[in-house]
């Protein structure tokens, strides 16, 4: 079964914020768990065509995480923050920081949110605050370039399972 | 300074005046009564404006008329999509990722 919920995004210009949705065909729990185990969540955040490394992830409070995300040629993405809280299964809060900014500093604030919906359903909630507007557009731009590259890889390997079932 | 899109329309007060310059052409005079900043303040989100791409000012006579450019507006609708294209793969993942889970979880005896 291929599922696929809408993705909403609110990003309202001029603001330093973003709102992300989603629903998933499981119960909260499990939500929970693929978006803070290490082992899952290194299946789905990395990049397709990058290595990701986990660094450490302690999912707790006040636990620190880091993870880099390497290419074949020696170059290292590396982003870091601090579990605020987390409080299975319905948020946690964290900070989030690219390390390779010419300058530190850059922190954003992201609250998870996960509601439990009829059904055994799940609506998240991605809520990401960004030091000032001028950040926030960066990082969406950034995540612009990354996502033209691989949307096309991943759409046509989607289409061939597809096609094989 | 960037002068882009974005750029264009970080500001609460460029927004508005691209919102009236949307229907009407319009002098600065006409612009400037919409709102309390002072003038030259106007003015020079005017010019941030045409520098941006979204403004053209247009003379008729003595007078200098703003007239709006809303094709590059569409760059910011495509920009969240990309963005939102993004995520919803990483959340198609994370769809595959819990099937495989519900699926483990009914075996009984199945890793935890």
């Amino acid at each position: 079964m291929a599922t696929k919920n809408p993705t909403t995004i609110v990003a309202e210009p001029g603001k330093q914020e973003t709102f992300i949705t989603r629903e998933f065909e499981a119960p909260r729990e499990l939500v929970f768990k693929a978006f803070t185990d290490p082992k899952l969540v290194s299946k789905w955040l990395g990049p397709r065509d990058l290595k990701m490394k986990i660094d450490k992830y302690e999912t707790k409070n006040g636990g620190n995480y880091r993870y880099i995300h390497a290419d074949g040629q020696g170059n290292e993405y590396s982003f870091r923050g601090v579990f605020h809280e987390v409080k299975a299964p319905e948020r946690y809060i964290q900070t989030f920081e690219f390390e390779g900014l010419p300058e530190s500093g850059h922190v954003c604030l992201e609250t998870v949110t996960f509601e439990a919906l009829p059904g055994d359903r799940t609506k998240l909630t991605y809520h990401t605050v960004f030091q000032s507007v001028a950040d926030r557009d960066a990082m969406m731009q950034s995540g612009m370039e990354n996502g033209v590259l691989q949307s096309h890889e991943r759409l046509d390997e989607l289409f061939e399972q597809e096609l094989v079932k | 300074m960037r002068r882009d899109v974005f750029q264009a329309i970080a500001d609460p007060t460029r927004r508005e005046i691209i919102n009236l310059v949307a229907y009407k052409a319009l002098n600065l005079n006409a612009i400037a009564e919409n709102f309390d900043v002072s003038r030259p303040a106007i003015s020079q989100h005017i010019k941030i404006l045409t520098e941006c791409g979204l403004i053209v000012i247009r003379k008729q006579g003595r007078e200098r008329y703003c007239e709006a450019r809303l094709q590059p507006l569409s760059a910011v609708s495509a920009w969240v999509e990309q963005y939102r294209k993004l995520w919803a793969e990483r959340f198609e993942l994370i769809d595959d990722l819990l099937i495989e889970m519900q699926k483990k979880g009914r075996k009984k005896g199945g890793r935890k």
